[in-house]
């Protein structure tokens, strides 16, 4: 051994890995429950997903195939920048494909294919903590949590009601895990909760700002909170995606010029790609083919 | 049937180091009564409050609540757990300070049904109806339960931050000079709605004030402090009529005449 910092599988060192494992073993054993970590810097800002990227490198292998997704899309440039740095520091194989892939990096989306057992999602998340903007003290928080008083979580959804006539709240649509922790999911929106519960694949949250690193395992009991006569509900689109002609999936708004023309069409491009080829046409799309051309 | 004490305390002591906060306080409380604790500043009249509320630790002595379920609990005792979950069912903090009791940033109806969220009721129409009810007892018209208490009056806040507390219906409450900073016709509207509440709810409190006509007002009995002792106690009737400690004759007497 030289003693000099020398290149290292998947850029973080082993003995980084190995706190990052003992984290998520932890998490994985109490879900929901946020637990911290000495998160390391990493070559990108802050708020680009330092904390996801840290809980991939640390169980990313060599056999890996990763799959990393950005608002849904596989070629964004947090999406494409990060699987760019998984090639280069652990020449790993990269995907698009939802169920090639055995890791999912993702940023804020779920893909619309089912995952399947042996697969991990992997999220980057900015503010872990559901209560921190109802309750700003760190001490009270913690303390909440190991009480399980979430009465405060619910003056939130109150609030929305009481301004909006309904809940909301759209996105980090906070949940209970397995009837004890109340959890943020991460900014996804809330279409993609009931994706989290009893979900195959292992679903990993890792926040590298603020330091913490949660977890639901396989099989996971996920309840969106909600009061009796507001009941959660997900979001609901008038059209089919303009592109795939798919229902029930969750769409972006693309504006197509200046005079108020626009389309709504998948989040998760993926999925898109995958309906075109295999024949799905919307009333905008055209066939896979001639668009190659 | 034998009436007991709802609180029990004994050789309650505080100390600030050398100094003394309050020093072997001993009383009872019974149901339905409601005992003012007065003195000057600094005489050690809100330690004793915290003390009695949990709120500060103190150095020796007890205080003992009679729970609902019959059996008498030291308070220092208790988990946190049982601690909070007592503080925000069967007791309420009244501030001085209506911000330190409120959100200040959430609409009044949610601040009068945090409580009733944090015991478990998940239905919004079911918590707005007995928020809006608490809202018309303390005087406040409901038309005003979306607004946040920002955009209410100081004497507002107060009866909002009353109502908070006694929605789920509580056997004890606390108030730190509920009418600090009030000015005379809304403190006096303030005390006739405290003391109506009182009287229907059959509540028992502790009132820390200065102000002797505050206590004269609504309580049955009281206590009062100097340099962190009790000096004299007895029904408030007596101790003002007819006060026995020279330090309470000059407290009397020094109340502006108009």
């Amino acid at each position: 051994m030289s003693g000099l910092a020398t290149y290292n599988f998947a850029y973080l060192d082993e003995q980084t890995k190995r706190m990052i494992r003992r984290a998520i073993l932890k998490a994985i054993a109490i879900p929901g429950y946020q637990v911290p970590f000495a998160s390391r810097e990493m070559p990108m800002p802050y708020g680009w997903g330092t904390g996801g990227v840290q809980v991939t490198a640390a169980i990313l292998g060599p056999t890996d195939v990763l799959k990393v997704i950005d608002q849904g899309a596989d070629d964004t440039t947090n999406a494409v920048s990060i699987r760019a740095f998984f090639q280069k520091v652990a020449n790993v194989e990269v995907t698009t494909r939802t169920k090639d892939a055995t890791i999912i990096q993702t940023r804020h989306r779920i893909p619309e294919e089912k995952l399947t057992e042996g697969q991990v999602l992997v999220y980057q998340v900015p503010i872990p903590e559901p209560l921190r903007f109802l309750e700003p003290r760190e001490t009270e928080t913690r303390k909440m949590h190991a009480l399980s008083e979430y009465g405060l979580m619910h003056v939130k959804l109150y609030e929305d009601i009481a301004r909006n006539g309904h809940i909301a709240t759209t996105y980090a649509y906070p949940v209970k895990v397995e009837g004890r922790y109340v959890m943020d999911p991460s900014p996804t929106p809330k279409f993609d909760n009931p994706k989290m519960h009893m979900s195959e694949a292992l679903q990993l949250f890792g926040a590298g700002r603020e330091k913490r690193i949660y977890a639901l395992p396989p099989f996971t009991d996920v309840v969106s909170l909600d009061f009796d006569d507001h009941p959660f509900t997900v979001q609901s689109f008038e059209k089919p995606c303009a592109l795939c002609g798919a229902e029930g999936v969750y769409l972006d708004e693309v504006v197509l010029d200046d005079r108020g023309g626009r389309m709504f069409v998948c989040s998760d491009t993926d999925y898109c790609e995958d309906r075109r080829a295999q024949g799905f046409l919307g009333d905008q799309g055209v066939p896979l083919k001639e668009a190659a051309e | 049937m034998t009436i007991e004490p709802l609180l029990k305390v004994n050789g309650l002591t505080k100390m600030y180091g050398a100094r003394i906060g309050c020093a072997d306080v001993s009383f009872d409380l019974w149901p339905g009564e409601v005992l003012a604790i007065v003195g000057e500043s600094g005489s050690g009249k809100t330690t004793l409050l915290s003390c009695l509320s949990t709120r500060l630790e103190a150095t020796s002595g007890s205080v003992e609540y009679h729970m609902r379920d019959g059996a008498y609990g030291e308070l220092s005792r208790l988990t946190e757990a049982e601690r909070r979950f007592l503080m925000r069912t069967d007791w309420g903090f009244v501030h001085q300070n209506p911000a330190d009791g409120l959100r200040m940033t959430v609409s009044a109806g949610a601040n009068v049904g945090e409580r009733l969220m944090a015991i478990g009721h998940r239905h919004y129409g079911e918590i707005r109806e007995a928020a809006s009810d608490w809202l018309s007892r303390v005087e406040i018209s409901p038309s005003r339960i979306d607004d946040q208490p920002r955009a209410f009056s100081g004497g507002m806040r107060q009866r909002l931050q009353i109502a908070r507390n006694l929605i789920t219906g509580p056997r004890l409450v606390f108030m730190d000079e509920p009418t600090g900073g009030l000015d005379v016709s809304v403190q006096a509207r303030l005390l006739d709605l405290v003391r109506g509440l009182v009287h229907d709810l059959g509540l028992s409190a502790i009132v820390v004030t200065h102000d002797l006509a505050v206590a004269r007002l609504l309580s049955h009995r009281m206590m009062v402090m100097k340099d962190g002792h009790v000096i004299e106690q007895g029904l408030t009737d007596r101790v003002l009529d007819d006060p026995r400690e020279p330090y309470t004759q000059l407290l009397v007497s020094s109340i502006l005449q108009v």
